[in-house]
């Protein structure tokens, strides 16, 4: 993606503002903030944000591009909706939090290790495999997401919860070797493709 | 009640509050013919409530004595209090309006000697004072109230306060078998000026307005402020009556809100500044004032104000929208927000938060008795689709006590236009 990000950069320099508003999804809200606060007063989370909301979007109308673009306050997004029930100009901040974080993500500026991140790629990685998400191997994934002493214990603790589970039918451990998935997976994976060189060309073109 | 005569030619003026008085009699000073009508039993609306004036932290007591003065002397006035309009039927130059009196259950004799109000056991939730006191069954509405006349409060006909009252007054002033009459009239124009009411503050969730009692709106605010309130002009809180030194104001509480009120209701900050001013003058160096702001809207010559309240360094201005309030332990409201101006987290102690509320048009947009065109916010509109209905001051829009006196006398003169047209003498 990084060839995307020199088009981006190309495009919209000097103007991060134009950029969020063409490329993000609600990005066009951006401009109508007031700057009240009250979103990041809101924010359940708010206090683990290295920049609440708020702040974001004050940044993006700065052009602080990189600051925004590689932050990791949009991934703390828990998807609450506290700051878009009590936006007084209706802004739908949530989604312009997840709209950042794809973008920076497509962008390939998104935080390696943030864990939002993290799990999110694992989610989709899985699921493109066969179409279906397999909850086995994601969940055994997130046991081992942050090195394999952690995962090993994490794997021992959980181990009396994966037996009643087997004992009581929930859980088919087969699933673990291949899985069930959609009857194309191939095909899934080709549109998949095909859509991003679509949208690369796209963003070349603009 | 003496005949009422009205013609064509008649302006009928709705509301007597600061507008409704002022359209009223300016028209009337002009030589038309006004009939006054007020719902409450008495007129002055809600300047009777304040205690200062912004911004020169006068007495609205003063100006309403002026305007009683003029009203008393001028037989082109016509008075109805405790009366609403029911019904408005035809067009510019000929309306039939129809008016509803509520029965005061007190007539001309009463001299507002206080007897059955002492007579009387029987409290009510002082409206003067927005429920802050109580009031007796039998009451005069305020100090200033005019007619300077006691009212049998409804609830109270058929029992035993009644009777009570009765037999106290010395005037033979009280007649409990008053019923409510309706008039049918004919007027040539009708200025509206039912003014406005203050926002429902409990409609604002996360404030707590309806759970937390140190939660209030400056409105009430106001009323504790003045020494004809409910604590004498203390600064007292109402959880536990200690003296509210650390008072914080919540700017756009219900207003700039599409959740809430669209619309900037334009006399907040003002108000808020004018009561920080208050919390100085009663504590001096032991007040603390905080104000919680998006921005202050203090335009033209009233930034003066704003800046005089700045300079002062007890007066602390915190730019952010307070996003809720929380209560401790010993009951403090505790504001929590973000600072725009750093992006800092605070969650901050005060003995009292005002919620500078905002204000709503006292009519509601389908409750008009004809047709009239309203903007987005229930304001009236000026449009010639409202024929000879003019409003004046805060049923036009959210206007302070001066821009609601200019409003007013605008639309004195365009219903006087009216009326001079259907007389044939408008040149």
């Amino acid at each position: 993606m990084g060839d995307m990000n020199v088009v981006k950069v190309e495009a919209y320099r000097n103007s991060f503002l134009k950029e969020v508003e063409a490329n993000v999804e609600g990005g066009q809200w951006v401009k109508m903030c007031m700057q009240c606060g009250v979103c990041s007063g809101s924010c359940p989370l708010g206090s683990a944000w290295d920049h609440p909301p708020q702040e974001l979007f004050m940044m993006i109308r700065a052009g602080k591009r990189e600051e925004v673009l590689t932050s990791s306050s949009m991934w703390m997004c828990t998807s609450c909706y506290n700051c878009i029930v009590r936006c007084p100009r209706d802004l739908p901040i949530t989604h312009i939090m997840h709209g950042l974080a794809h973008y920076a993500e497509r962008l390939g500026l998104a935080p390696k290790n943030q864990p939002t991140r993290k799990f999110a790629k694992l989610f989709w990685n899985n699921l493109v495999k066969k179409g279906r998400v397999n909850e086995l191997k994601l969940g055994v994934a997130l046991y081992f997401m942050n090195g394999l002493v952690e995962g090993i214990k994490t794997a021992l603790k959980m181990a009396p919860l994966g037996l009643n589970m087997l004992k009581t039918k929930r859980m088919n451990p087969l699933e673990y070797v291949g899985g069930h998935g959609i009857k194309d997976a191939a095909g899934l994976q080709a549109i998949l493709k095909k859509a991003r060189a679509i949208e690369l060309a796209k963003a070349k073109k603009a | 009640m003496a005949e009422i005569v009205a013609t064509n030619q008649t302006i009928l003026v709705v509301g007597g509050g600061i507008s409704g008085m002022t359209a009223a009699l300016e028209a009337a000073e002009c030589g038309k013919h006004v009939i006054l009508v007020e719902k409450t039993p008495s007129i002055g609306g809600r300047i009777g409530q304040l205690y200062r004036y912004f911004p020169k932290l006068c007495h609205p007591t003063c100006g309403l004595e002026i305007n009683l003065k003029r009203l008393r002397g001028n037989k082109n006035l016509r008075l109805l209090t405790m009366t609403e309009v029911a019904d408005v039927q035809g067009q510019a130059g000929n309306y039939t309006v129809t008016l509803k009196t509520q029965p005061r259950f007190i007539n001309e004799n009463c001299t507002a000697c206080g007897a059955c109000g002492e007579a009387v056991k029987a409290e009510f939730a002082d409206e003067h004072n927005y429920g802050l006191g109580k009031r007796k069954g039998a009451y005069l509405p305020n100090a200033m109230a005019y007619p300077q006349r006691y009212v049998l409060d409804p609830r109270i006909i058929g029992t035993a306060d009644a009777e009570a009252a009765k037999a106290a007054c010395k005037f033979n002033a009280i007649d409990l078998d008053m019923q409510v009459e309706t008039k049918t009239l004919t007027v040539g124009a009708i200025i509206w000026a039912t003014g406005w009411r203050p926002f429902d503050a409990s409609k604002i969730q996360p404030y707590g307005y309806d759970r937390y009692p140190n939660v209030i709106t400056s409105v009430e605010f106001e009323r504790l402020a003045d020494p004809h309130g409910p604590t004498g002009g203390k600064l007292l809180r109402p959880s536990d009556g200690k003296e509210a030194k650390n008072v914080a104001f919540i700017q756009c509480a219900g207003s700039r809100d599409r959740n809430y009120l669209k619309h900037c209701s334009r006399i907040c900050c003002m108000a808020s500044l004018k009561q920080a001013t208050y919390v100085r003058e009663k504590f001096a160096d032991a007040g603390d004032v905080s104000i919680y702001y998006i921005d202050i809207r203090a335009i033209d010559r009233i930034d003066d104000f704003h800046q005089k309240v700045k300079a002062d360094p007890k007066v602390k201005f915190i730019k952010s929208k307070v996003a809720k309030i929380e209560q401790d332990k010993v009951g403090n409201p505790v504001v929590h927000g973000v600072d725009t101006e750093g992006y800092t987290r605070y969650a901050t102690a005060h003995d009292l938060v005002v919620l500078a509320i905002g204000m709503e048009p006292s009519v509601a947009a389908n409750n008009f008795p004809i047709k009239v065109k309203v903007n987005e916010s229930g304001f009236i509109e000026q449009d010639e689709a409202n024929g000879a209905i003019f409003a004046a001051g805060c049923s036009s829009d959210a206007l302070d006590v001066n821009r609601a006196v200019q409003s007013a006398t605008a639309s004195a003169l365009r219903a006087i236009q009216v009326i001079n047209r259907v007389a044939g003498t408008e040149g």
